[in-house]
């Protein structure tokens, strides 16, 4: 059994008027079924209100179906005992920096949630130090966090939730507010982790670029699953993913323009120099693209 | 420009008064205050400047940051002075048109002056020597016997510092708002008072329901992170008395024992 199951989640909110009488529902999250396995890299792609948050929150046991289950290593999110196993299983990083930082120093915020665990003080330290290793932020530790930039307040955020030892870290959208630069450092730490620490990934974002290295692609719409695959077997499906309001990569959208005019290029190709060697390899080994 | 400002007036360097338990320093700045009240001639007052001075040398502070405290509290102090001088009765000094100034009076004001000079000059040596963070941490562990009358304390002390932290965060933000206002045309800086204070509602509506929002996702990031109260938490950075912080504790008993002897002679 997977580290991260769902079997026919689905969740309601309600809109209520102000005299508190139901307006109406709205189905963020419809029947997903969702297998993680351990260690894998999972992307959640979707535009905004497609339900991809929503699902995330669900893992954390922030909010609980309202119909279907979600199990986080073999515990049902749903019994109240195992609440707080379960956030420690499954660590949670959030869009907004700012607001999830509670520390007024780097190694103090690292050091909140080992503290909340009850882990002893010496233990935290040991822990706080190999979580900042991890990210590259070790020599930041003695600084104010209202001094970073984006995308070290969001490595410190990732480095908060390394040090409770998670097996799986769920991040929602952690680079919306980050700048191209900000964006880069934070998804290589996390694709750092998942190499090097097997620690299973599940990335949430509407940033193609960011998806390209994981290992199995969900993308949601109106809270339903409406493609699953390999990168290379979503970003084939151009239109479909047009149809989704999802923008392709620049090189996918390329190659796929190029395939449309009727050059023989392969489907779903993902990088640069995936599509330099296709149309070096057209070219008939002639001569090389430089 | 907003961001400039500084919570708390701490002074970063080394010294021995920096590196001391915040709980020393809370408890003898209290019993600095209280020793105060407490003499009845002058040379309690000697003493306890003395003291004082001892305790500035040894914090490496700048003796200018201590004075920079006084200067707000110069009015309080030239009300509380000019009072004592013309309304305490007794034997006449001088008197001119309705004016009496008593040999009372005058020792009054020159002893509530010195008092209360004292008192802010000790009160910040605690400040300038601590950082906010650490304040707030000693705060805690002092006030911890209180729990048994159900005092949140643990909350308490994490709401302080949870505020500490984003003091700055909404001040940054309210920088921004006003930017944005003024780019609309919005006035922040001329007309009456009244008028000047109605431009900062469109300033404090958004500035409000982003705190609200910004407490909201934090306290989710909290819950997220296994935050459940103070029960059952440990500590990063637990405050455990040294050989310093005892000696310190019998430096404030030895003050108290001299000045309270020497001062009620």
């Amino acid at each position: 059994m997977g580290i991260v199951r769902t079997e026919k989640l689905t969740y309601e909110y309600i809109r209520r008027d102000e005299e508190g009488n139901v307006e109406g529902i709205t189905t963020a999250v419809d029947q997903v079924d969702l297998d993680v396995e351990p260690g894998e890299f999972i992307a959640i792609l979707g535009h905004n209100g497609s339900g991809k948050s929503t699902l995330a929150k669900h893992i954390n046991a922030i909010l609980y179906p309202t119909e279907g289950t979600v199990w986080v290593d073999g515990m049902d999110t749903g019994d109240e005992s195992k609440v707080w196993n379960i956030r420690q299983t499954a660590g949670m990083v959030f869009q907004n920096p700012d607001n999830q930082i509670i520390g007024q120093v780097v190694e103090e915020d690292v050091g909140f949630g080992p503290e909340n665990m009850g882990v002893p003080t010496r233990e935290i330290w040991e822990r706080v130090e190999e979580s900042l290793k991890a990210v590259g932020m070790y020599e930041y530790r003695k600084h104010s966090p209202n001094k970073l930039s984006g995308g070290q307040k969001q490595r410190v955020s990732i480095a908060g939730v390394l040090a409770m030892h998670p097996k799986c870290i769920v991040l929602d959208e952690p680079t919306a507010m980050l700048d191209p630069r900000g964006r880069k450092e934070v998804i290589r730490a996390v694709r750092g982790l998942n190499q090097v620490e097997g620690i299973t990934l599940i990335l949430i974002t509407h940033y193609m670029e960011e998806i390209v290295h994981a290992d199995r692609v969900f993308v949601m719409d109106s809270g339903k699953i409406a493609m699953e695959g390999t990168p290379r077997e979503i970003f084939s499906q151009v239109e479909k993913l047009k149809s989704l309001r999802l923008d392709v990569p620049q090189v996918t959208l390329l190659a796929y323009e190029l395939q449309q005019r009727g050059i023989a290029l392969p489907d779903g190709i993902l990088t640069t120099e995936e599509l330099a060697d296709a149309l070096c390899g057209l070219a008939g080994g002639k001569g090389r693209i430089s | 420009m907003l961001r400039d400002i500084t919570i708390g007036q701490y002074y970063q360097t080394e010294s021995l008064i920096h590196k001391m338990d915040p709980r020393v320093k809370l408890g003898g700045t209290l019993l600095y205050i209280i020793s105060l009240f407490f003499f009845r001639n002058f040379w309690g007052y000697v003493a306890a400047a003395f003291f004082l001075g001892l305790v500035i040398r040894l914090s490496h502070v700048p003796f200018r940051f201590m004075v920079k405290g006084m200067k707000s509290i110069l009015f309080l102090l030239l009300i509380t002075v000019v009072f004592n001088l013309f309304l305490i009765p007794g034997t006449e000094l001088v008197s001119f048109w309705k004016l009496t100034i008593t040999v009372e009076g005058v020792r009054t004001a020159v002893t509530m002056a010195i008092r209360l000079t004292l008192l802010i000059i000790g009160s910040s040596v605690m400040t300038l020597t601590t950082t906010p963070n650490n304040l707030t941490d000693g705060m805690e562990k002092m006030m911890k016997p209180l729990k048994v009358f159900h005092v949140p304390v643990h909350e308490v002390a994490m709401i302080m510092s949870i505020a500490l932290r984003f003091i700055p965060i909404l001040m940054e933000e309210t920088d921004k708002i006003m930017k944005a206002q003024i780019a609309r045309g919005a006035d922040f800086e001329s007309g009456s008072l009244v008028k000047r204070a109605r431009a900062l509602v469109p300033l404090l509506v958004p500035l409000f329901i982003s705190a609200f929002r910004r407490a909201n996702d934090l306290a989710v990031a909290m819950e997220a992170r296994c935050y459940r109260g103070g029960d059952g938490r440990t500590k990063m950075k637990p405050l455990v008395y040294q050989r310093r912080d005892r000696v310190g504790y019998l430096c404030i008993l030895i003050y108290l024992v001299v000045s309270i002897t020497v001062g009620r002679l």
